[in-house]
């Protein structure tokens, strides 16, 4: 095993690179380029929203149809649990910031489990569209409104690369959340140095955002045909 | 570092201890929002469902933003970033329905 952090020969913290002044400078470049890096993503999200508005404006009846073959509990659960994450998320920065080893542990392995149900009930909500043939392509059928299913589909396009994309966030987040579980074991974070779980914890919550989005504009259209 | 100027005070990184409160606070407001969204679309409110559901979602977001990734306690330099980001993402939406919306002058 190999030791804990200490201060080594040199005098200086063992995880501060040498191209940084000290442990304060190194923080804030982190936190800068994370969000750095979202601005990146809040654009690449950003235009999958817009081209996903502009088709929402030009079949508005498709649209609803669409989102109401959506199951909204489903959605408004796996809400609730990926906002119980970003406060697991939260709290591991929290305890990271005072020193409490077993806390940043406890709360980024309960920030894992509750990532991970929502996978699961991802999961099992594509599973039930493609067992609807709800999956856009050759065996995409839509029989209650025939005359809207090609619009249908379009949405159904958007709704699986939209949450298909931000899966793919979640799996990227549940990796990065093993390898921090990991170091937060081998007590690696600390006031000093609990820059790596808050940039951590901002990926996450960005995550947690993109979903805030997603889940009225997939889930819960007010149909205008019913207005 | 060997190299440290004289007289430098190598730092720590600034640790904002946010209260539990705050966290728990913003918790239970995103959950309220999350109803919110829920009931609101299930009610016809003719024009407003759509603002209405784009509004809760915004201040969800403004909210998580600033307590749970601590925007309020960050730099300035990291601010500027931040809403850098979103003057390109409006700039981008702006531009993109300047076109789209006016194209038939019609009102969506």
């Amino acid at each position: 095993m190999s030791a804990a952090p200490h201060e080594d020969a040199h005098g200086h913290h063992p995880f501060l690179q040498h191209h940084f002044e000290d442990l304060g400078q190194q923080h804030e470049a982190s936190t800068l380029a994370m969000w750095g890096f979202l601005a990146t993503e809040i654009l690449f999200f950003g235009g999958v929203l817009m081209a996903y508005w502009v088709y929402r404006i030009t079949y508005p009846e498709a649209w609803a149809l669409g989102a109401a073959q959506q199951n909204w509990k489903l959605g408004a659960a796996n809400t609730i649990v990926l906002i119980i994450s970003s406060l697991t998320m939260a709290l591991a920065v929290r305890n990271a910031q005072l020193a409490r080893r077993m806390g940043v542990v406890t709360m980024l392995v309960l920030t894992l489990i509750f990532g991970s149900i929502f996978l699961g009930i991802k999961a099992y909500e594509y599973h039930a569209h493609w067992e609807e043939h709800l999956f856009p392509g050759a065996s995409f059928q839509f029989a209650e409104n025939p005359e809207q299913a090609p619009h249908v589909q379009l949405f159904m396009v958007f709704y699986w690369s939209m949450t298909g994309l931000h899966a793919l966030h979640m799996i990227i987040g549940a990796g990065l959340l093993i390898w921090f579980i990991w170091r937060a074991w081998k007590n690696h974070f600390g006031p000093e140095y609990y820059g790596p779980v808050e940039v951590m914890g901002l990926y996450w919550h960005f995550v947690d955002i993109v979903w805030i989005f997603l889940f009225p504009f997939l889930y819960l259209i007010h149909g205008v045909h019913h207005g | 570092m060997a190299d440290h100027q004289a007289g430098h005070q190598a730092h720590a990184p600034q640790v904002h201890i946010t209260p539990m409160w705050i966290y728990l606070g913003v918790f239970a407001a995103l959950s309220v929002g999350t109803i919110l969204t829920v009931v609101a679309s299930r009610l016809d409110l003719g024009m407003w469902n759509t603002p209405i559901a784009l509004i809760i979602a915004t201040i969800k977001a403004v909210l998580v933003i600033l307590f749970f990734m601590h925007a309020i306690h960050s730099t300035r330099l990291t601010w500027v970033v931040i809403i850098a980001s979103f003057l390109w993402l409006g700039t981008m939406f702006v531009l993109t329905f300047a076109d789209y919306l006016t194209r038939h002058w019609a009102i969506y």
